[in-house]
């Protein structure tokens, strides 16, 4: 489904850089595949409605007919969309002024309430801060046992209900316990239960009502579908919401209900899970969840990026060379040329899928550009497009010509085969779908 | 199957109104622009996905006749499947049938797990559950807790030993003991790992070596709320795994569980079982008919 989406928004891309010029129905066949990326990716229907009518109404307007490069104006539009209706920017969590802080947790059966319980308290202590968990869920079977366990691991206190205790009570118990022990932040993890379940809803209003919460996340699993909205909407009726997490999107889901929730709820994502260890707990990043939304690497940022201090033909030859593996040091020395323009090569790197995490060691600084690119020029055409033959004399007559150390060439050659590398694992990526994206 | 009627119908309550209103109204429609359109938000809102609606909007446009029976029967060809639509294995005295679970993190396969232990030994079988989710938290407790409430044994070993190892262990034991049925519940894992993936082929792997037969079922326990992603992961597993059917989990809420048609028409895995609360009867044989015409009636 993933790259059959790709392709199609491909093609559709592929007829709209076509052309010079734009009108409606150009727009409207681009926007029939983002739609349709959209609906892939779970975002509720009316909400890729109400989405698509206003990129519509900026694209077909004066702006995307004047831009030379039409296209790449439509993905940024909608991209810039995306973005905004995400939020903007990462939302943190809002601590409490008169510690400790109470954060209560409430979602569906199995969307990672516990899991991410135990994330936030192993982040906060990692801190120095100090946590404790409540075991308000008195349902599952060994539910209290799992968080326990975990708070175990994290070396973190927890508050678990006596026999026959009721939510509610525990977690009164609990929150009175940490404020006597002089807790940062207090943890409730509720049991998983149905937005149409009158009592288990009411229930978690009690539990709210006596916790007096600070903040109140609906854990989300990251692949729900259309009733994303649904859940949203009665967990904040009844609870009121202060943000969300998505879990599991280590995966391949697009996470389209973070965008329908933010939508009917008005409410930021405010962490997401990626993985089942304790770590795996990041913030959230509109602009890298609208290009996942679409189905494609943040290579588009990248051109974007490129189309706007070099010139557009060069740009479009980059990125298909990324994507076949090609890119040379020629490459490269052409790139440092317009690299001012563009911002640190670490910052452009970290937009090629699977290149996210650039290297430790990597960074290329303002003054390192010239003596790299007087490196290269030093090299001969061979050289450059296959630098494996560069031996030990070869490095000495590239140093001296270009008046650098032999280290220095050294550190390029191992620079550039490290980027080389991580284009071949971002290319590999995406024969599985994570860079499905055609120049 | 009577009772599957009742408790589906009491399931998909919520479910039906909805659904059944809008495309009531949208099969009436005479323009077909609008029919199309409507036909559309309704199919998609319930996670059916763009290519079953295409597919099931495409087979009432332009056809005479009561759109509304052709809807009906398109939807059951969906579900039904084109290729052999094969009978379950029975289960047999000539040693334990070996079910195994499996699914990504929370969809329900320990409960799934709990509810099988309890639906076959209400029927009188003997019945092992093997508890091989040894890495998530208190997997193996919840486990024997659903084992506890339904009088039947949980071979477990500690938490982080080799998950293949109690697989291997609980089949011996099953043998030795003579059981008609042995439950695997696995640990939740994205079909994306592809190392986790490699643990599950290794647990199915153990078991064939106690005789090709084992497992006799593989089923993909699956969230009715999950949208899209179900494809990916019917995929996965079924590539890592070789599914022989999916299970649909949390029909009680107001998730439609429409994507099991998206996942027919792909992956053409039949459904076998719904989840529909939490507790231990809360499951139902699957019936596409019935399954239809519940949403449909
Ligand atoms: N409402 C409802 N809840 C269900 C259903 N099936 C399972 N659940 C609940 O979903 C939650 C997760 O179920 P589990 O059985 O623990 O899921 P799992 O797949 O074993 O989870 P992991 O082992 O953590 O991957 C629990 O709270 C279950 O009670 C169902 O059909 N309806
Ligand atoms: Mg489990």
């Amino acid at each position: 489904m993933f790259e059959e989406i790709s392709r199609k928004l491909d093609s559709a891309f592929q007829k709209l850089r076509g052309k010079g010029k734009l009108n409606e129905k150009d727009v409207t066949a681009g926007l029939r595949e983002i739609r349709l990326a959209l609906l892939e990716a779970d975002v509720h229907y009316k909400v890729v409605k109400e989405f698509l009518s206003a990129v519509k109404e900026r694209a077909v307007g004066n702006e995307v007919l004047k831009s030379i490069t039409p296209g790449q104006q439509i993905v940024k539009i909608v991209h810039e969309e995306l973005v905004k209706l995400l939020g903007g920017q990462s939302a943190p969590l809002r601590l409490a002024s008169q510690p400790p802080t109470v954060v209560l947790l409430a979602g569906l059966q199995g969307s990672g309430k516990t899991t991410f319980a135990a994330k936030l308290a192993a982040r906060y202590k990692k801190r120095g801060k100090r946590p404790h968990l409540v075991a308000a869920d008195i349902y599952r079977p060994a539910a209290a046992d799992q968080l326990e366990q975990l708070a175990e691991t994290i070396g973190c206190t927890i508050t678990r209900g006596e026999e026959g205790e009721s939510p509610e009570s525990i977690t009164e118990r609990a929150i009175r316990k940490a404020r006597g022990d002089l807790k940062d932040l207090v943890i409730v993890d509720t049991a998983g239960r149905l937005h149409v379940d009158d009592d288990l809803m009411g229930e978690i209003e009690r539990i709210s009502a006596v916790a007096e919460p600070h903040e109140t996340l609906l854990v989300v699993d990251g692949m729900t579908g259309q009733d994303a909205v649904n859940v949203a909407t009665a967990f904040q009726e009844r609870i009121g919401l202060d943000g969300f997490v998505l879990t599991k999107m280590d995966g391949d889901a697009r996470g389209g209900a973070a965008l329908s929730i933010r939508h009917v709820t008005g409410t930021p994502v405010k962490f997401v899970g990626v993985g089942e260890g304790i770590e795996a707990l990041e913030e959230f990043h509109p602009d890298r969840m609208a290009t996942r939304l679409l189905g494609m690497g943040d290579v588009i940022t990248l051109v974007e990026k490129a189309a706007e201090s070099i010139d557009h033909e060069k740009a479009i030859r980059l990125a298909e060379r990324m994507k076949r593996q090609q890119f040379t040091l020629e490459d490269f020395a052409d790139q440092l040329k317009s690299l001012k323009n563009m911002g640190p090569l670490d910052q452009i790197l970290g937009m090629i899928p699977g290149a996210a995490k650039l290297p430790k060691g990597l960074s290329v600084d303002e003054k390192g550009l010239g003596r790299v690119g007087a490196i290269i020029s030093s090299m001969t055409p061979t050289e450059r497009v296959e630098p494996v033959i560069i031996n030990g004399s070869r490095r000495k007559r590239i140093a001296a010509g270009s008046g650098t150390s032999v280290q220095e060439v050294n550190q390029l050659l191992k620079q550039f085969d490290m980027i080389r590398k991580m284009m071949k694992r971002a290319g590999k990526k995406g024969r599985r779908g994570l860079m499905p994206i055609g120049f | 199957m009577a009772g599957f009627f009742v408790n589906l119908k009491r399931g998909l309550q919520k479910t039906r109104s909805g659904l059944v209103n809008s495309l009531k109204s949208a099969v009436t429609r005479q323009d077909p622009e609008e029919l199309r359109e409507e036909l559309e938000a309704v199919l998609l809102q319930g996670d059916v996905g763009i290519l079953a609606a295409d597919r099931l909007i495409k087979s009432i446009q332009g056809q005479d006749g009561d759109r509304w029976q052709l809807l009906e029967e398109e939807m059951l060809r969906i579900l039904e499947g084109e290729g052999e639509n094969g009978e379950r294995p029975p289960i047999t005295t000539g040693g334990p049938h070996v079910i195994l679970l499996v699914g990504t993190n929370g969809s329900g396969k320990t409960t799934t797990a709990g509810k099988l232990a309890s639906k076959y030994a209400g029927e009188g079988k003997s019945v092992l559950l093997a508890a091989a989710d040894t890495y998530r938290a208190a997997a193996i407790e919840q486990l024997q807790i659903w084992g506890e409430r339904s009088g039947v044994d949980v071979i477990s070993q500690e938490r982080g030993a080799d998950a293949a190892s109690v697989a291997y262990d609980s089949l011996s034991a099953a043998i030795a003991r003579n059981m008609d049925v042995l439950i695997v519940d696995t640990a939740g894992r994205l079909q994306t790992r592809s190392n986790l993936m490699d643990e599950l082929k290794k647990i199915r792997r153990v078991l064939q070596k106690q005789g090709d037969q084992y497992p006799q079922e593989t089923f993909l326990v699956l969230d009715a709320t999950i949208g899209q992603n179900a494809l990916s992961q019917a995929r996965l597993f079924h590539e890592a795994v070789e599914l022989d059917g999916l299970i649909l989990t949390k029909l009680d809420g107001t998730a439609k569980g429409g994507m099991v048609l998206a996942v027919r028409q792909e992956v053409d895995l039949p459904v076998r079982y719904i989840g529909v609360g939490e507790r231990a009867d809360d499951l139902m044989e699957f019936s596409p008919k019935e399954f239809v015409q519940a949403l449909l009636e």
